[in-house]
């Protein structure tokens, strides 16, 4: 008898340690606790580009993260991508002129939404649009705007 | 065949020794590729009757609970400690490689996704097959050597029931919990090699650990492949021991392949499954 209930109490011991590494891997080793944003607003903003920007991707305030994004779209009336974002409850009196970039962590980093406070009165709330947009920067883009602009350059000389 | 014999005989009388030996090797070659779908054919029928009996042996917890000792519990030493190890090889390549590119503070990154999504799951199914799947072949061939088996059966208790379907359920739910311990003791040696002996910042490795790994595209599907190898693990040891022939040798042999079979199935169906999962 004492046999058998050691037994047991090992088996029971080796699932809940099992349990726990799952525990473990979904709550420190990936991002739920940390990022889910499940009691939040939602913001919409719109974008001639979004470059490489993803779902899921973070939205920062200076650096800090208040939110993500949590869907793309692309609107046919317009032809400008919609990118829906998730704020955190905590950060709900972001002025109404706030403008938001694309921008890119690092030289070859992930891309994330920037919101850049502005000076209104009013707040945004759920729902509501960023009207002040700035596109992703597309490194060919830019190569090629360089080599056009330096080529003038030269050409005028 | 009868054809030949009855006209002219297929090869005349006096022939070299030669076409005989090659005729013998056609026969061996035949032979082979028979016995290999009869044993394909067996592993999957017996597959299914294994889990035909698997109501049965779930209605009596008492016998469950004894083979996830023998199968999860003492794998878990070896689980644990070459977790350990592997994750700290992780933390010391890993760092030795970003460290150039100054990104050591992805090492974090880099030792928890190698953990999640391949290692833990593929070297723990590997270390199963050696610790619990060689141990179940052999119990269940010598079993069967011993006539275990059919005395059971003569006294009207199935056998697939009574011993063949725990093991199988106990591997199938130890596999995942043996993988998911094997990545975190992985990933907390990573930590104390990147953190503790070279000086990685504590914070940047959780937290990009935490903003790379997806729990559902790396957790979730490093749980769903340790559940098949498990299901494919407990089954080709079980089907070994099952099928043995009912000598020590036959037992020896059996065990042997068994092992060997597991290794090559993960392997292959590791591929298989990471091509499905991480496009």
């Amino acid at each position: 008898m004492v046999q058998t209930r050691t037994v047991e109490i090992a088996v029971g011991a080796f699932v809940a340690a099992g349990l726990g590494a799952l525990f473990v891997l979904a709550m420190k080793v990936s991002s739920i606790g940390a990022l889910d944003v499940a009691d939040g607003y939602e913001l919409v903003a719109r974008f001639d580009n979004v470059g490489g920007l993803k779902v899921r991707a973070p939205v920062t305030v200076g650096g800090v993260k208040v939110g993500r994004v949590v869907a793309i779209d692309y609107d046919m009336d317009r032809y400008e991508a919609v990118v829906h974002m998730r704020i955190d409850r905590r950060y709900d009196r972001f002025p109404a002129d706030t403008s938001a970039s694309i921008l890119t962590a690092g030289l070859l980093g992930e891309q994330y939404v920037g919101l850049e406070p502005g000076g209104e009165e009013r707040y945004l709330g759920d729902g509501d649009e960023i009207r002040l947009t700035q596109s992703a920067l597309v490194l060919e883009k830019i190569i090629g705007q360089f080599l056009y602009s330096k080529a003038a350059g030269g050409g005028a000389k | 065949m009868g054809a030949a014999a009855g006209a002219e005989p297929l090869w005349p009388a006096g022939v070299s020794g030669r076409e005989g030996a090659v005729t013998a090797w056609l026969q061996r070659l035949g032979r082979r590729g028979i016995g290999f779908f009869e044993r394909l054919g067996r592993g999957h029928l017996f597959l299914l009757r294994v889990l035909a009996a698997l109501p049965a042996a779930l209605a009596r917890p008492r016998l469950l609970v004894a083979q996830l000792h023998a199968v999860g519990v003492r794998t878990l030493l070896i689980i644990g400690v070459s977790g350990l190890f592997v994750g700290m090889v992780l933390g010391l390549q890993g760092y030795n490689t970003l460290v150039d590119f100054g990104a050591e503070e992805s090492l974090g990154v880099v030792v928890a996704l190698s953990l999640v999504r391949e290692l833990g799951p593929v070297v723990s199914a590997l270390l199963f097959a050696g610790r619990a799947g060689s141990a179940l072949t052999a119990e269940i061939g010598l079993m069967k050597a011993t006539e275990q088996l059919s005395g059971m059966e003569m006294m009207a208790v199935d056998p697939l029931e009574r011993v063949v379907a725990p093991r199988f359920v106990a591997g199938l739910v130890a596999m995942p919990l043996l993988a998911a311990i094997f990545s975190v003791v992985g990933v907390y040696g990573g930590w104390f090699v990147g953190v503790g002996l070279l000086g990685v910042d504590d914070g940047a490795f959780w937290s990009q650990m935490q903003a790379q790994v997806d729990l559902h595209d790396d957790v979730y599907n490093g749980v769903v492949k340790s559940l098949v190898f498990g299901f494919v693990a407990s089954w080709i040891a079980l089907f070994e021991g099952y099928d043995a022939v009912p000598t020590s040798e036959g037992v020896g042999r059996a065990t042997t392949r068994t092992v060997v079979h597991t290794a090559l199935a993960v392997l292959g169906l590791d591929f298989v499954l990471t091509a499905l999962m991480f496009e």
